[in-house]
């Protein structure tokens, strides 16, 4: 019984939390297997913040259980605090601290020595060992991450719980930054990870979408963009927003968003592109083009996000 | 608690302070700034009392009244007029702050053992001036008269009275500022710096992180609050030192009392702060809290206006004004060599009030919501 536990890293059940009027999380389950990746994907705003609140036993839930490395969210959170590392959304090392300070004051907070475990972080880290005394609040904004996860990661955490941890890093860093976390997951490390940025979902192993406080759908991402069916077709003309408003007025179409640089059209039945393009000539869009998409994990978020 | 962590929480806590611009220059200016200048700014020595003098006996004795009047310390005869009208006048520009008038025919009176009046009117605008400048000018026109009349053999008509100050022998209000103004120094040092410490965690976000690891809430606090205590301790010291090698007053009692009294004040002052902290987000709202506390605890503490004189219901509201206590203890031991034995009333409060705040910032702090 205790090893089955175990083998859910993390597992909530039908947790909820309010705050005054406000549901945060409704009946929210799911559950994380040991050493796997597991992305949290939703807006701002979605609860994600709360559900780690939760998890790392700084908040309590109104309702449901929770379980982290098998000990209880809210009996246990002593111990739990040991066995977890967690990177919270804003930056919150200590700026006036240098680069070694800050990870010498973590280590020995645990009691734990960098030496011993630098091997976990050295990765990452070889590019911070340049400037040790420079102040954490000096650096930029990707290695303020890497610095921050270090910190999370010194005290050789069984569960790594990182929120939004690319949010407000250029595109490079938040690149490099998933590649970390694939050695992180390859060296047997469970994480979970919170994104608003849809692209990332698909570097997790499986991924839940949560939005209102709710979990929309839950599965890998590979899984999740297969089930959307091939209804997708992307549209283009030279005015996008005269088209979109056309779009949304057919009835054989279910919706129409703009997405990139062209507007993708979720059809409905009896949606033929060749005789919608015929009409779309006819009302004026002389160079229409309507051709098959291929959706990914934005369109079906938006699409379960509209549907609730 | 565990120490260890506690010693790594310490260790990052002094490294913060030194590190920090403002904080260790705060630490040294604050003593000297409050007890160099304030003892000779904030007093209520009356000095420079101009009086016109109307001068219509015109004769040797009331000459003699106007020139010791001016040679007087506090005291400098602005302008001898014949009218009082011209006297008034001088009032009204600002040019003097009483009148003294000596009716016509004063010492032949006096020589003939009537008793006539001298008046003196005095500017109130300015109470404490008007009240204590009339009295040193009366004091003066007596003293002349008095030697005046026994120097022409006749008995005297004004009974003489001998003033002793008991504690302060010299009246000097430096001596009633100075253990007042170490109260202050502790009220800043150990209730605002904590609580601006406290707060700046919350606003950088750097408490999150540390409610995830294994530091205890407890210890958590405690790390803010000892360095702030060592800090308030030293600076009672330098300000000691101060008003030793500066004003040369020493305590007339023990210098243990006045630790222990300050150790406690330390711990009512960090346990407001702590409170304050714990229920403010930002530095802001915790600094207007702070504010507004600091403003009573000066004003209603007996720090300037002494407790006696305020109104009877303001007298019962100072027994909830934790630096009352420190006050009358500072100023007992610094003056009047009083020790604990005197002054178990005072220090009673004062742990009752540490007692008290302390356990308030220990439930309102929360790690868990």
């Amino acid at each position: 019984m205790e090893r089955y536990i175990y083998e859910k890293a993390i597992d909530v059940q039908s947790v909820s939390k309010q705050y005054g009027k406000i549901q945060a999380l409704e009946d929210v389950s799911f559950s994380v297997a040991e050493g796997s990746m597991f992305g949290l994907i939703g807006p701002d705003g979605a609860g994600k913040s709360t559900l780690y609140r939760i998890l790392t036993t700084i908040v309590a839930p109104d309702g449901g259980r929770a379980t982290v490395a098998g000990l209880d969210i809210v009996k246990d959170y002593r111990k739990i605090r040991a066995e977890i590392g967690y990177m919270p959304d804003r930056f919150s090392l200590y700026p006036d601290l240098t680069v070694n300070e800050n990870l010498h004051f973590f280590a020995s907070l645990f009691g734990v020595s960098v030496k011993d475990n630098y091997d976990l972080i050295a990765p990452f880290f070889d590019q911070l060992v340049k400037f040790p005394n420079r102040r954490a609040g000096a650096l930029s904004g990707g290695m303020k991450q890497k610095l921050a996860l270090g910190c999370a990661l010194i005290h050789r955490p069984k569960i790594l719980l990182l929120d939004e941890p690319t949010t407000g890093v250029d595109a490079v860093s938040r690149s490099e930054f998933w590649d970390m976390l694939a050695v992180l997951k390859d060296k047997g490390m469970t994480i979970l990870v919170s994104t608003s940025y849809m692209d990332e979902a698909k570097r997790c192993d499986r991924i839940a979408l949560i939005n209102g406080g709710r979990i929309l759908d839950m599965d890998t991402p590979e899984r999740l963009v297969a089930g959307m069916g091939d209804n997708l077709y992307n549209a283009s003309a030279r005015d996008m927003y005269p088209l979109l408003l056309a779009l949304r007025d057919m009835h054989e179409v279910q919706d129409c968003y703009t997405f990139g640089a062209t507007l993708h059209v979720v059809a409905g039945a009896d949606f033929n592109p060749e005789e919608i393009s015929v009409r779309l000539n006819r009302m004026g869009f002389d160079d229409v083009e309507i051709y098959p998409a291929k959706g990914d994990i934005e369109d079906l978020f938006i699409k379960l996000a509209g549907n609730g | 608690m565990n120490l260890r962590i506690l010693k790594v929480l310490l260790a990052k806590e002094v490294r913060l302070m030194r590190r920090n611009p403002f904080i260790p220059r705060l630490i040294v200016a604050l003593p000297f700034m409050a007890m160099l200048i304030l003892p000779l700014v904030a007093n209520f020595d009356v000095r420079n009392v101009g009086v016109t003098v109307v001068d219509n006996d015109c004769t040797e004795l009331s000459r003699r009244i106007a020139a010791n009047m001016d040679a007087a310390g506090f005291l400098s005869v602005k302008e001898c007029v014949f009218t009082y009208d011209e006297a008034l006048q001088t009032v009204e520009n600002g040019e003097s702050d009483a009148i003294l008038v000596i009716p016509p025919g004063y010492s032949a009176d006096l020589l003939k053992g009537r008793n006539p009046q001298l008046s003196l009117d005095a500017n109130g605008v300015d109470a404490i001036k008007g009240m204590l400048g009339s009295r040193y000018a009366a004091i003066s026109a007596t003293q002349t008269v008095s030697r005046w009349l026994s120097e022409q053999g006749l008995p005297l008509a004004v009974p003489h009275v001998n003033i002793l100050n008991y504690y302060n022998p010299t009246l000097d209000f430096r001596n009633y500022m100075i253990p007042a103004l170490m109260v202050v120094l502790i009220i800043i040092i150990c209730g605002f710096l904590p609580t601006l410490n406290l707060v700046s965690e919350k606003e950088t976000g750097t408490i999150e992180a540390m409610n995830v690891t294994p530091v205890g809430k407890f210890t958590f606090v405690l790390s803010k609050l000892i360095p702030y205590w060592v800090v308030g301790i030293l600076v009672v010291t330098l300000g000691m030192l101060i008003g030793w090698l500066v004003y040369g007053l020493v305590p007339a009692g023990n210098v243990g009392c006045i630790y222990l009294a300050a150790v406690l004040f330390s711990l009512v002052m960090s346990g407001l702060g702590v409170t304050i902290a714990n229920k403010s987000s930002t530095i802001l709202q915790s600094i207007f809290v702070m504010f507004a506390f600091i403003m009573i605890f000066q004003l209603m503490g007996g720090l300037f206006t002494p407790i006696p004189s305020m109104p009877h219901w303001a007298q019962y509201m100072t027994y909830a004004v934790p630096p009352r206590f420190f006050i009358e203890i500072m100023r007992a031991v610094y003056l009047k060599g009083a020790g604990i034995s005197d002054l178990w009333p005072q220090y009673l409060a004062l742990s009752g009030f540490a007692l008290f705040l302390c356990l308030v910032a220990a439930l309102t702090y929360k790690k868990r919501a």
